[in-house]
């Protein structure tokens, strides 16, 4: 609105009204059994992470991650301020753990918790463990930026991370800044543990859902028939106002 | 006669013979025998139907049921507790006369000590302590005989200065010695509680001190411990809802936080449900959001928020959804849902499937409201048609979300309550997912109509 000559620094932190920038990430636990090196207090060892659903970097939003363990760990509280955001650890019992999300300052100065149980045994009993093969546990969620600012939506509109929808033209955006220069990778293509990820795809959920719609409306047409059948033959009523 | 129809008697039966007994019954009336003539009177001058005491129960209380005889007589007594042989007397109950046998009932209570005692060889070989001459243990150890081990006691009657804890320990200490000297073999030993649990001085001062502080403890310092442990708890309480806190506000504003407090403890994880103020706001609530296809999306609460996770914002959205529904209705939604084979909560929640999935919740909603509107329409009109005398005013007009107001004459529906439920119930609606069959009976239909759930 005020485009006066200082605000260059006001019009980035302009927020650009009903728009949301979405990141998917995938979070959670991969516990591997530790075998004949287990003891009854260090049974299995496990990673727990977040990471981007393409396995993309997600230092561009996330500043930290801090991993809050159970308290019978030394220092539950485990810092991790650079990409990959995960933290491994070795133990015996399963537990919640609470992971929550810094993020830059330019892109939202509130924290994001998330919570996840860790998993180490597996669901059916399928014999005994293995050493090999780990038990994973992740979620799929989105994390929604609502109204970014603008500075924040000209830093990742391009990046592979992110979810961002096509704005109206007219908003002159500047355009991201190059990064100058890469420190190490912060994306999780090659993670060693990558080939335990789990695939997420919205396609199936979709079609169900479809499905299932489809389902209920063809209900609904048909009791709505059933009802204007049963008003069209009021008995001994005086006329009333019809359908 | 109401009594005998009470008791299941046939009644007249025998008239004869009531007659009879009536009326020497009358005749005796003025002198019952046993009672006393006002008690008698208390139960209304008659005799009660049913006894309850037996007339000669009380006159041959005084003699024992049983067929005993029981006399007492004084005789002599041994005890086993006694070392020697002294003969006591003493009354004794004596049961058709046969006198008791056995030992002296109290003999049982006397329980002494395993105290050791030491040969003086044993002594000089390993119990010599520098501390405790010869006969300062030796008279320890009698007393501790002859005291059975009550150290309180032992205490007044030694003659050399010492404290409790000292003897005690020392006894302890000699004991071990000797059971560890004399035993063949150490495993048998082993068990024994003095040697398992070694002689802890230092403990065990500390604990008695302990004790005698609780023990002495003056109310004052009663209440005093209380309110202490009160006031802890409430610091831990609040600061496990100002962590809560932290997550939902920003670190910066020290007042936002305590606005944001009360929120907290109302919203537990749940963080989009908290409209917590903070920097941004002021600043852009000078431009009111306008209203798109996107912002229909997002309750306030969630705008308000900046970062959220979609999960949240989907289940913000379905509580919205069912807010207006009752339980019952919820759980039928649910049961929907699982019937049609779609996950309660969606596996991978995109934007695109969280907007299916909350359409295909509110088709649902429809869904189940018209299936209840049809069933109320058929039991109407089944109702209209058997009610001859029916002065049906109008059906019911469709009602949607509650607020329709029925001119439903209660009388008609009462009238044929129960043919109409049974027709109801041939007449279901067909689907493949039928809910739960219409349980609420007719009767109470006129109420569930006025306050329908939407």
């Amino acid at each position: 609105m005020m485009e006066s000559r200082g605000a260059q620094q006001v019009d980035e932190t302009k927020k650009l009204k009903d728009v949301e920038i979405s990141f998917p990430v995938v979070y959670g636990t991969m516990a591997f059994w530790l075998g004949k090196k287990a003891s009854e207090y260090n049974s299995h060892k496990w990673t727990v992470y977040v990471r981007s659903a393409t396995n993309e970097d997600l230092s561009v939003i996330i500043k930290r991650a801090v991993f809050q363990l159970h308290p019978s760990f030394n220092n539950p509280t485990r810092v991790v301020d650079s990409p990959p955001f995960e933290l491994s650890e070795s133990g015996w019992g399963e537990f919640e753990i609470a992971i929550k999300l810094f993020f830059h300052s330019d892109v939202c100065d509130k924290q994001l918790e998330l919570y996840h149980q860790l998993k180490l045994f597996p669901e059916e009993e399928s014999g005994p463990q293995s050493t090999k093969k780990p038990v994973v546990a992740e979620s799929y969620d989105e994390i929604v930026f609502y109204e970014p600012t603008k500075s924040f939506f000209a830093r990742v509109q391009n990046h592979p991370a992110a979810i961002v929808p096509r704005l109206p033209s007219g908003l002159n955006l500047p355009s991201p800044a190059p990064i100058t220069h890469v420190k190490k990778r912060g994306d999780t293509k090659d993670h060693a543990l990558s080939q335990w990820f789990m695939n997420f795809s919205e396609a199936d959920e979709l079609l169900k859902l479809a499905a299932a719609r489809q389902q209920v409306q063809a209900h609904i047409a048909k009791l709505r028939r059933q009802l204007s059948m049963i008003d069209g033959m009021p008995p001994q009523s005086k006329a009333t106002s019809g359908q | 006669m109401d009594a005998k129809d009470i008791l299941g008697l046939p009644k007249n039966s025998f008239p004869g013979a009531q007659e009879k007994k009536t009326r020497p019954q009358k005749d005796s009336q003025r002198k019952p025998d046993g009672i006393h003539r006002e008690v008698y009177a208390l139960t209304g001058g008659m005799a009660p139907l049913m006894p309850t005491i037996e007339i000669s129960h009380l006159k041959k209380r005084q003699y024992s049921e049983k067929e005993e005889k029981i006399s007492w007589q004084w005789l002599p007594f041994t005890s086993s507790a006694r070392p020697d042989n002294l003969q006591l007397y003493h009354w004794v109950r004596v049961v058709n006369g046969v006198p008791p046998t056995g030992d002296y009932s109290f003999a049982k209570y006397n329980k002494s000590v395993d105290v050791l005692k030491y040969t003086d060889e044993e002594y000089e070989k390993h119990l010599t302590d520098p501390m405790w001459s010869k006969e300062e243990t030796d008279q320890l150890f009698d007393l501790c005989k002859r005291f059975d081990l009550r150290f309180i006691i032992i205490a007044d009657r030694f003659s050399f200065p010492q404290t409790r804890r000292d003897r005690g320990m020392h006894y302890m200490v000699v004991t071990r010695a000797l059971l560890l000297a004399r035993a063949p073999s150490s495993t048998d030993v082993s068990g024994h509680p003095i040697v398992k649990e070694p002689y802890n001085m230092t403990h065990e001062v500390e604990r008695k001190r302990a004790l005698s502080a609780v023990l002495s403890q003056t109310r004052q310092q009663e209440q005093k411990e209380a309110e202490i442990l009160a006031e802890a708890k409430q610091i831990m309480e609040s600061r496990m809802a100002s962590k809560v806190n932290m997550t939902l506000s920003a670190e910066v504003e020290l007042p936002d936080n305590q606005i944001g407090n009360e929120g907290a403890e109302a919203a537990a994880h749940d963080e989009s449900a908290l409209p917590s103020p903070n920097i941004h706001l002021s600043s852009s609530a000078a431009t009111p959001p306008i209203a798109t296809v996107e912002c229909t999306s997002t309750p306030a609460s969630l705008r308000m928020l900046r970062v959220y996770l979609r999960t949240h914002a989907l289940d913000q959205m379905v509580q919205a959804a069912n807010s207006t529904a009752g339980l019952r209705t919820i759980k039928r939604v649910d049961q929907t849902l699982q019937d049609l084979g779609v996950h309660l909560k969606p596996k991978v929640p995109t934007k695109s499937v969280c907007a299916e999935h909350l359409e295909l919740r509110k088709e649902i909603l429809t869904l189940l409201n018209l299936q209840k509107q049809l069933q109320n329409r058929e039991a109407e009109a089944t109702a209209n048609r058997d009610n001859t005398y029916a002065e049906a005013s109008s059906t019911p007009k469709r009602a949607y979300r509650g607020d329709a107001e029925r001119t439903i004459v209660p009388d008609s529906l009462g009238f044929g309550g129960d043919r109409v439920s049974k027709r109801d119930h041939k007449r279901k609606v067909p689907g493949r997912f039928m809910d739960a069959p219409p349980s609420p009976p007719q009767s109470k239909r006129p109420r569930k109509l006025k306050s329908s759930d939407g």
